[in-house]
């Protein structure tokens, strides 16, 4: 099932795969999508329904797949669902849930603002004795914190089991109320359901595929969830064929989050330290961090967070200033991409780096985001071409209305042009966390530098500036470990001679001894003594000894190819793959086999290669010791080895900001009523209340069209790396609309003219793309139209159009910040914009 | 042995990989016709929005050696939708309309089937483009010649595939031996016709003597613009023309001159541009 | 004689090896008449170099080739990654175009405060300006310490060694290696805006 996913116009390689399970295996592929794409084409099934609407679907799903017979007879379901998932624990009786509370959870804060989430949490036996008296290490410090093992009921009868909760919770979710929230008819859900329950089981597993038409939306994450929750409850995950995937965006936007440049986080998923929390010491902040989930692998918290700060800060870092901590700068907020333009806009943020990213045409309300450029007062751009950011101080759609004077921008403006991927080596970590390396070919021309360059090259500038202070505050920058200079063989070949190696940046991502610069081999090797250093521990095992890189490796085979780059962690390339045997350890079928248990030889097997996500000697059955942590206190049988009690979330107590159950929210701009509960959106959702980002009422009838924005296979994002190629713009050159006939006809739009998309943030023209691939969707009675909108064009490149992003708001997940580009409401007539 | 290629419309996405690929390897402009100069920017801009679905390049050219068509059908209840794709490019006739009538055997087969046009023998009479009855072949103001593709000559006379089939995600286009391209053709028909696609059909296997390049249609060959029977002038019909190819020939050889002078006598599939 | 795309591109980390067809392997075809034929139509081949495609996340390996001056002279699918086999989209078919192009901007670029063109100015100038910016931007903002709220109603000062006042968005086509180095210098200064195409 792909949804929330065009796979085949944004993915069109990986395409492939699914599109050859139909041809050559009978797979039946299903697309779930407001519109009707390339992918709806090549899919046996697909159900339209209205934007925003993916959790009222899915939770349709859970509901119809938990009250099947099937699922109720088949041992299967019942042998996975009580054992690897959460099923069976017991929920606070204090919890209220959105069903109880009309459309919030209980722990609701009285300015709603913030969810209190003791209710949420399990019930749990009593903490046992400590196994350590006095602590010495931080690690000594968790196994004095455990807590008592969360209590059940393998029956799912009771009804404070997460079972009983979520079967409450999804009770209205029925083909009936499927169809009259997503518009989508009853009798097509209900194919999709049964095509996903009966090829779900012992022999068979289906594959859930999305992309950011999930992601972005102010229940994004939520939405997410439910997937995951539908694909345990369904027996997939853990298991080949099976699993939620992610198709990101970029060709390295997984490296971009595992070794993070995102504020929230450092690389391998540490968390940023945060002043608002009690993060005062290198103790405290492990101790907050690694407590609550001290009980799953995350117990060697100590030692990936000191092998980092040791990364950071090698001879300097001891254990007697706390390994650099003191110095290693605190969050306070959210500083991520929306909020950075808000500040911008109100001239908190004076500089500017912007590296390979395109706000100017790809940020949300893109006026909004120009206008904060032109406060800056200085800014670099690293790109291939004079991209709309760049330009923008001369020729952005501001300037060229008057509304901005280029003699009036004090940003002072620096390009620096960036090298491309083939005149650099480095690697790439691919939307299935396989790090795959690229070689050079051949020098970038003239002033073009990689991005390691540039950013290695201002590092020691810096660093030189401040060589002489003595301050605390410069004590970072002046003990950072800055030494990638290349060997005279990795620059033999080549005209550009300070090129730092990527190889020893790549080092020590991996990590090796401090002592002997040796690398580690396995992420088990990391010490919390300040004895290794690692940049981050999931990429633990690419470079296992020196001079050997394996996402340099390349021999692939027919099936997981264990030889071809190198899946983190640990070439596991499916994740949680203990769950792909039973309680015996047995694999669940012959046709299904991946990793299972051999008796004989007292471990875990895999003959295809695959990695075991699992401690490979803990036998299937064995018991957890109650008072260890990481391995030590999760079981036999507790394959989600992430997971504080190793078990698949139906529930989750933590970890979400906005309710342990996914729930039918409206968008935050949307035509119509939330027809499930008097909550209309996301109660937490991150909204900007600042001038030039004026929201859309609920149903405003000056609004009465919903809009979504998305991609073509023939261009690429804001442009920048496709507008620019006359190949790909005459394939795709120039703005359009698509718009279902009976909405043009109601507004007079001529199919191939101008028309105009209007919100209270701006206004652009398009060609009118009319077609019935775009429906009208039937909502509790009354007709939703929507429009489609691809977001590549601008005014440079060889493919010129409107701004699509100059009509999109500032408004987020309160998870993570995503934006809710998918959905959003808007007006649109004939002719062009400003009335011509 | 020929060799051709068998385009499977049936798992087409339509993503135009294969036109691209076409132009990278064998150094293809782009289209001029979709370029015009814009105030405020210095180069041209693409201006070829058609509204025809997807396509936006409308037809093959002189540098547009494939082109991918986009068929929508979609009833106004949208039941049954289907969105149709096919990748469309020279057919490589056994019985060559453009070769038939070209007045200085400038078009060839050659050993393997494939035909091409010899880009130092032609000299620009642009009968091949009216000939064709697909029309593939199209003449460049630029060089003076007319052009279309080789089924990458060099290539697969150096062990390759073309370069579309090679580039093809979903392996909708495959080259290869004609005959083993039959059996796997064969094949795939019937299987689609076994899960009930009634209007599944081989286009090719008997028009113009046979075409290296065949297709599986999900529909009938006119709701993809191809003729049943396309009309295919003989080598013997030009002959017939008689005193006019005299004169014809009168100025062919001037043309040749021209065409010397103009440009080197580059044979297709070794032109390279080195930049874009 | 079939040959098998694996026995024939060598597994190597470094170039795939000189003059041989940009993608041989991997289409099972009888060698032996394939080398009598390569005689009598020239073909492109130079110098091959394994690398991948810069656009989206499916990680499509490709097969760089360039001629005997260095120069890029094609780019296509490599046969042998078991995840594309060879295959790329219309975007990574154009991956030659993206570098070899007339538009690509390969000098450094400057616009002062209020001026309304670019000016030249070398790329070592370039670089220290990037930094004596950076630095005294920081300077002038940086905060060790901060008022923050204590969580019990009151407020409490906690050090925080940051800046607010530069901010730092990278794409997500930059390699793993540079996020690294890049996070690590922006942490090193205290830039806490630090974002990426990765949360969009």
């Amino acid at each position: 099932m792909i949804m929330g996913s065009n796979m085949a116009e944004c993915h069109p390689v990986a395409f492939r795969w699914p599109l050859k399970a139909k041809t050559d295996h009978g797979a039946v592929l299903m697309h779930v999508d407001p519109r009707f794409t390339r992918t709806s084409a090549l899919c046996n099934i697909h159900a339209q329904i209205r934007a925003g609407t993916d959790i009222a679907f899915l939770g349709g799903l859970i509901s119809y797949v938990i009250n099947s017979e099937r699922w109720n007879t088949d041992p299967f379901f019942r042998e996975y669902v009580v054992n690897y998932t959460n099923a069976a624990t017991l929920v606070s009786p204090d919890f209220r849930d959105s069903e109880d509370l009309d459309g919030l959870f209980s722990g609701m804060s009285a300015d709603g603002k913030v969810y209190s989430k003791e209710s949420w949490s399990y019930q749990r036996h009593p903490a046992p004795k400590p196994s350590v008296t006095e602590a010495k290490t931080f690690t000594d410090f968790l196994l004095q914190r455990i807590p008592g093992r969360p209590k059940t009921d393998p029956a799912l009868n009771d009804p404070l089991t997460v079972f009983q909760i979520v079967k409450r919770h999804y009770s209205r979710y029925t083909p009936e109320m499927v169809e009259r929230v997503c518009g989508c008819p009853k009798e097509v859900f209900l194919t999709v359901a049964e095509t996903l329950l009966n090829n779900s089981g012992r022999d068979k597993t289906s594959n859930i595929t999305y992309a950011v038409g999930w992601t972005q939306h102010t229940v994004g994450v939520q939405i997410i969830r439910t997937a995951g929750m539908l694909q345990a409850l369904l027996g997939n995950i853990g298991r080949p064929g099976g699993g939620v995937l992610a198709l990101r965006g970029h060709s390295t936007i997984q490296g971009s989050t595992d070794i993070a440049t995102l504020y929230h986080s450092l690389p391998g998923y540490l968390n940023m330290p945060d002043a608002r929390l009690n993060h005062d010491t290198l103790k405290d902040f492990i101790l907050t961090e690694a407590t609550p989930v001290a009980t799953s692998y995350w117990g060697n918290y100590p030692k990936f967070a000191v092998s980092y700060f040791k990364a950071q800060f090698g001879d300097a870092a001891t254990k007697e200033n706390d390994y650099g901590y003191e110095y290693h700068p605190k969050i306070t907020g959210d500083h991520s991409h929306l909020p950075m333009f808000v500040d911008m806009m109100e001239g908190k943020i004076r500089g500017f780096l912007c590296v390979g990213q395109n706000p100017a045409v790809g940020g949300q309300n893109a006026r909004f985001q120009r206008k904060a450029l032109a406060k800056l007062d200085w800014m670099v751009v690293r790109d291939f071409f004079e991209t709309e950011t760049a330009a923008f101080w001369r020729n952005s759609p501001e300037v060229r209305s008057g509304e901005l004077k280029t003699a009036d921008i004090r940003t002072e403006v620096i390009f620096l042009p960036s090298g491309i991927v083939p005149e650099m080596e480095g690697s790439f970590t691919n939307t299935q966390r396989l790090l795959q390396y690229h070689e050079k070919a051949a020098d970038p021309p003239d002033d073009c530098r990689s991005n390691l360059w540039f950013t290695y090259h201002l590092g020691k500038r810096l660093r030189a500036l401040y060589k002489n202070s003595t301050s605390g505050r410069d004590w970072a920058i002046k003990n950072l470990t800055w030494d990638y200079e290349p060997s005279s063989a990795e620059v033999a070949n080549w005209k550009i001679k300070d090129e730092p190696s990527a190889y020893r940046v790549l080092k020590e991502i991996n990590g090796y001894t401090w002592s002997d610069k040796k690398p580690v081999p396995s992420f088990a090797n990391l010490k919390e003594d300040g004895s290794t250093v690692c940049g981050a521990w999931i990429y633990t095992g690419v470079i296992p000894d020196e001079g050997k890189n394996l996402s340099a490796s390349r021999q692939g085979d027919n099936w997981i190819s264990p030889r071809w780059g190198f899946a983190w962690p640990a070439n596991r390339h499916i994740m949680y793959n203990r769950a792909s045997s039973d309680l015996r350890g047995n694999p669940w079928s012959e046709r299904k086999k991946l990793v299972f248990w051999d008796q004989g030889a007292g471990k875990w097997i895999s003959p295809a290669g695959e990695g075991i996500d699992f401690m490979p000697t803990k036998a299937p059955g064995s018991k957890g010791r109650d008072d260890g942590i990481g391995f030590d206190w999760l079981g036999g049988d507790d394959p989600f080895i992430m997971r504080p009690d190793g078990k698949a979330w139906l529930f989750a107590p933590a970890g979400l900001v906005d309710g342990p159950l996914p729930t039918h929210y409206e968008p935050y701009e949307s035509p119509v009523k939330n027809p499930l509960y008097r909550q209309q959106a996301n109660p937490l959702a991150k909204v900007w209340n600042v001038e030039g980002n004026p929201y859309h009422k609920v149903a405003d009838p000056r609004y009465p069209v919903v809009v979504s924005t998305y991609r073509l296979t023939e261009h690429y994002l804001s442009g920048a790396m496709s507008r620019w190629l006359p190949w790909l713009a005459e394939l795709m050159p120039e703005l359009f609309c698509e718009i279902s006939p009976e909405l043009a006809n109601e507004r007079g739009i001529v199919h191939g003219e101008y028309m105009t998309i209007e919100t209270a943030r701006g206004e652009i023209q398009a060609r009118a793309l009319v077609t019935r691939r775009m429906k009208p969707f039937v909502v509790d009675g009354r007709t939703v139209h929507e429009v489609g909108l691809p977001w590549h064009w601008g005014w440079q490149g060889t493919a010129h159009g409107d701004v699509v992003n100059n009509l999109s708001a500032l408004v987020a997940d309160p998870n993570v910040t995503i934006h809710e580009g998918k959905v959003f409401t808007c007006n649109v007539r004939a002719g062009k914009r400003g009335g011509a | 042995m020929p060799k051709g290629m068998f385009v499977d419309t049936s798992i087409c996405t339509g993503c135009k990989a294969c036109q691209v690929a076409c132009k990278e390897w064998n150094g293809l402009d782009p289209e001029p016709e979709h370029f015009r100069k814009v105030p405020g920017t210095p180069y041209p801009v693409a201006f070829n929005f058609t509204g025809n679905s997807y396509d936006n390049t409308g037809k093959l050219s002189a540098s547009d050696w494939r082109h991918v068509l986009f068929i929508e059908q979609i009833n106004y209840r949208r039941v049954g939708s289907r969105w149709l794709f096919m990748s469309d490019s020279c057919k490589h006739c056994t019985d060559a309309a453009c070769l038939n009538v070209c007045p200085v055997s400038a078009i060839e087969h050659t050993d393997m089937g494939n035909v091409i046009v010899r880009q130092d023998k032609c000299v620009g009479t642009k009968l091949c483009n009216k000939a064709c009855p697909y029309g593939v072949i199209k003449f460049s103001e630029k060089t003076r010649t007319s052009h279309k593709c080789t089924l990458c000559n060099d290539r697969i006379h150096n062990g390759l595939g073309t370069a579309c089939a090679k580039a093809c995600p979903t392996g909708s286009i495959s080259f290869g031996e004609v005959a083993d391209l039959k059996a796997r053709a064969d094949a795939r028909l019937a299987r689609l016709r076994s899960l009930g696609e009634a209007k599944a059909n081989l286009y090719g296997y008997s028009q113009a003597g046979g075409l290296k390049v065949f297709y599986l249609l999900m529909d009938k060959p006119e709701v993809y613009g191809l003729p049943e029977n396309p009309v295919v002038p003989q080598r013997r019909q030009v002959s017939s023309l008689g005193t006019k190819i005299s004169t014809l020939l009168a100025g062919i050889g001037a043309l040749v001159t021209l065409r010397r002078r103009a440009s080197g006598s580059v044979p297709e599939g070794e032109r390279r541009e080195t930049n874009g | 004689m079939k040959v098998d795309r694996r026995q024939f591109i060598k597994i190597s980390a470094g170039a795939i090896g000189a003059a041989v067809a940009a993608d041989i392997a991997g289409l099972g075809v009888d060698m032996s008449a394939a080398q009598e034929q390569a005689a009598k139509v020239p073909m492109k081949t130079g110098r091959q170099t394994p690398s991948l495609c810069p656009y989206c996340s499916v990680g499509c390996a490709q097969i760089v080739m360039t001629n005997d001056a260095g120069r890029i002279i094609d780019i296509q699918g490599n046969p042998d990654s078991p995840l594309s086999e060879g295959t790329l989209c219309p975007k990574g078919a154009a991956t030659y175009q993206l570098v070899m192009n007339d538009l690509r901007w390969t000098k450094v670029k400057y616009r002062a405060p209020g001026s309304d063109h670019w000016e030249d100015r070398s790329l070592e100038w370039a670089m220290n300006r990037t930094a004596e910016l950076v630095k005294q931007t920081r300077d002038a903002h940086f905060n060790e310490f901060q008022e923050l709220p204590d969580g019990k109603g009151g407020m409490k000062k906690k050090r925080v060694m940051n800046t607010y006042a530069v901010a730092s968005l990278g794409g997500a086509t930059i390699d793993n290696e540079w996020n690294y180095a890049h996070q690590k210098l922006m942490h090193g200064l205290g830039i806490v805006y630090v974002e990426n195409q990765a949360r969009i």
